[in-house]
């Protein structure tokens, strides 16, 4: 600066300190990058930063960003339009107060959305695959590229999970382990389909929202419950209808005569006699090895799991169904006089009962749950006093929003939080070469309140001065979202 | 921390955009697969940071240069006073004056460190770093106005020749001209002495008080230039054939001396339409559909 510049200046052009050139910015003028430049004495924003705009599919009306059901009713509504995180890092957040600072006017109160993106080192996907077929033993590793990025977890309802990133695969391991594992994230987290390969196990494409393929074969549903929870079901449809029914699957085939619930119903033995391991009465483990046949089985005659009638307490004419979890196989047979079973057309009132486990078997998806944590430094681009942001989002005072979706805070210390990356706008993610991942975080809270805990009340902005510089990203409705 | 700069591959999925403040670099680099992948690893993690480090000697890289003596410590600032040295003794120049040219030499230079490429460049803003392994070759495009489409032309760089930077410097590009030249492109050694050098030229590319030439200082108009309040050209009117083969000769003058003191390998200086070349073949003529094949 010479002081020939100063002379010249008139207290119109403004000092930009989006980065550390720092220019002076004359009116109507742009800085050195061209992307922030003097509209009439204020700093604007040229490229865009996303509002998002949430409206409904049919007309476009504007609708509350989310309903006060499960809300603080002494919390202020959201306002119509919410400005997400997406594109607000220019700076990271200990190096000056968040980008964005947004205040909005609604019913007379002000609200404060501070809205930054986060970098990630402490973070990870899991990952929910409907499923049951056999994706690889628990804590086997899951690979990516050939490099480790996490693991096989403990299976939930008929589903299997993977847990994948965190932070020692991402900057514990090798270079190209962290590389991968932050590509991984990133793509799963952005709703990119990726292979996973796990040890000892299957390969299967993952994408957010989609039915997995699992070594090559896409999953069509998951299965109404397994062969024993299915008996359970359906004992009663059954009665008095047919003599015998097996429930095909590979992980507890069940049997009605002898199953529990069968003999509440006093149903009579048949004198079926099972291959595989009996656990309790009326279920079996392991009738075949795992597949892609009847019921995750590799069968694809279903009699095959069957042994000879037992002659002292089977008949002639005894009638039986056979059926896999999700519906998707069935048969009826007749015993003969040799007692041999025989396949016969399915009555209409059985073929009803087959459909009607089809009709109860859900879609199979892969769903992925972003989890990450807001650390130390990300809460004092809210704030001067980061816990004091850790204590108000724990007493409800303070909402937290990734991407403008709803997220869960874990209880106990820190922000740690997950968030379904399908409710989040398209491109949300992105990285840094640590590697870590960029996420957006949004903390919504009262003016007053923000202003309690420390905020930086000084760069506040209204939200009015946001739109001229932002770009406004309608979205619709998504089923699913928690409206 | 430092600052996040943005990163992330084109469209195409082969470019690599590289973002910070008022750098903005475009990356290609071919080779395999995993050789590309580490080079562009290398340009991201030495881009972070890299403006910061910059900025910390603002003050310093907007002095005129000393023709011998560099206060400047950053190895990108040493680099671009560097380039500016060899003019510094017979006018002013800063070393701002070779700062694209600089930082892309910069991120060139890490990606080929850490990778085996054939073939790479760092485009920052018209000024290219060049790398050409045995038998390689680049095709480059010229315009004369990057404000129009006009004619393009082309020219080979091959992996034998010494260029290994290009940049183009003239009245409308993003920083300011004491000249009247549309582009002139250099091809010199360096990408920062490519810089430096067409600024120079493009400087020299001048018809002193010609009316049909506005000149304003440059801090009226950019109020932390570089270049203070000395003239620049905003305008340039209507000039006669005998004006345009006058400005064009000044400029020649002067690439042809610093041809001569291997400062450059060679320079097509462009003003209205007519075009002069020295040290390399014309160029040849193609429209502006070329450049997309090309």
């Amino acid at each position: 600066m010479t002081d020939a510049t100063n002379a010249a200046s008139s207290g119109d052009k403004i000092r930009c300190d989006a980065c550390p050139v720092m220019c002076y910015i004359k009116p109507g003028a742009a800085g050195a990058c061209d992307r922030y430049a003097n509209h009439d004495g204020v700093l604007v924003r040229v490229d865009p930063h996303i509002v998002l705009e949430r409206t409904v599919s049919h007309g476009g009306r504007l609708v509350p960003f989310q309903a006060t059901g499960d809300w603080d009713g002494k919390i202020v509504h959201e306002p119509s339009i919410f400005v997400t995180a997406i594109g607000a890092g220019t700076t990271y957040p200990d190096y000056k107060p968040a980008p964005f600072i947004v205040s909005s006017e609604v019913d007379g109160v002000d609200m404060v959305t501070v809205v930054t993106e986060g970098i990630f080192s402490y973070c990870g996907v899991k990952v929910k695959i409907d499923t049951d077929r056999y994706l690889g033993p628990e804590t086997a590793t899951v690979r990516a590229e050939g490099e480790a990025v996490g693991h096989v977890t403990t299976s939930e309802y008929g589903s299997q999970m993977l847990s994948l990133g965190g932070v020692h695969h991402l900057t514990g391991g090798s270079k190209k382990e962290g590389r991968v594992t932050c590509d991984t994230l990133m793509d799963l987290s952005n709703c990119k389909a990726v292979e996973l390969s796990i040890d000892g196990g299957a390969t299967v494409v993952v994408q957010a929202g989609r039915a997995p393929i699992v070594n090559g074969l896409t999953e069509e549903r998951m299965r109404v419950g397994c062969g024993s929870a299915t008996i359970g079901m359906f004992a009663k449809q059954w009665h008095g209808k047919v003599d015998e029914v097996v429930v095909v699957d590979d992980h507890i085939t069940g049997v009605l005569s002898e199953h529990q619930a069968g003999k509440l119903l006093d149903i009579s033995d048949t004198g079926i006699k099972m291959k595989g391991r009996r656990s309790t009465p009326g279920r079996y483990f392991q009738v075949a090895e795992p597949g892609t046949g009847w019921g995750g089985t590799n069968i694809s005659d279903p009699l095959s799991i069957l042994g000879p009638f037992n002659p002292k307490e089977a008949r002639a004419g005894t009638t039986m169904l056979m059926v896999s979890t999700t519906g998707e196989h069935a048969g009826y047979y007749v015993l003969d006089e040799a007692l041999r079973p025989i396949e016969q057309e399915m009555p209409a009132d059985l073929k009803a009962s087959v459909e009607r486990i089809r009709e109860n078997c859900e879609p199979a998806l892969c769903t992925v749950l972003f989890m990450g944590g807001a650390g130390g430094s990300l809460r004092a681009g809210v704030t001067d006093n980061p816990v004091r942001l850790t204590r108000s989002v724990k007493d409800a005072l303070t909402r937290v929003t990734s991407g403008g979706a709803p997220v869960y805070v874990w209880p106990g210390g820190g922000i740690t939080f997950m968030v379904d990356v399908t409710q989040m706008p398209v491109g949300a993610f992105g990285y840094v070469p640590t590697p870590a991942l960029v996420a957006p975080i949004e903390f919504t809270m009262r003016l007053s309140d923000y202003a309690a805990l420390g905020g930086h009340v000084d760069y506040v902005r209204p939200l009015a001065s946001l739109k001229d510089s932002a770009e406004v990203r309608p979205m619709l409705l998504t089923p699913g979202w928690r409206a | 921390m430092m600052r996040r700069p943005q990163i992330a591959l084109l469209g195409d999925g082969k470019r690599l955009h590289l973002q910070d403040g008022p750098i903005d670099l475009i990356v290609e680099a071919s080779g395999r697969d995993a050789e590309v992948r580490a080079a562009y690893d290398a340009a991201a993690r030495r881009f972070t940071g890299l403006l910061d480090q910059l900025c910390v000697e603002l003050t310093g890289l907007r002095k005129a240069a000393h023709p011998a003596r560099c206060p400047l410590r950053g190895v990108v600032a040493r680099r671009m006073h560097a380039a500016v040295a060899p003019f510094a003794a017979e006018q002013f120049i800063t070393p701002m004056a070779a700062v694209a040219g600089g930082v892309a030499e910069e991120i060139l230079g890490v990606m080929l460190a850490a990778a085996d490429l054939k073939r790479a460049y760092v485009n920052n803003g018209g000024d290219i770093a060049l790398h050409l392994a045995a038998g390689e070759r680049f095709s480059i495009g010229l315009m004369d106005r990057p404000d129009s489409l006009g004619v393009m032309r082309t020219f080979t760089i091959e992996a034998g020749d010494p260029s290994r930077g290009i940049a183009t410097s003239g009245r409308h590009g993003r920083s300011f001209s004491f000249g009247i030249a549309d582009a002139v492109t250099v091809l010199a050694r360096t990408a920062s002495q490519a810089d430096a050098a067409a600024t120079i030229i493009a400087n020299a590319v001048d018809l002193p008080g010609h009316p049909a030439v506005l000149r304003r200082p440059a801090n009226e108009l950019q109020p932390d230039t570089d270049l203070g309040p000395r003239l620049v050209t905003r305008e340039v009117g209507e000039l006669a054939a005998c004006d345009i083969a006058e400005g064009l000769s000044a400029g020649e003058t002067v690439a042809r001396k610093l041809l001569a003191d291997g400062l450059i390998d060679g320079a097509a200086l462009c003003l209205c339409g007519e075009m002069t070349v020295v040290g390399v073949r014309k160029p040849r003529a193609h429209h502006q559909r070329a450049l997309e094949i090309a």
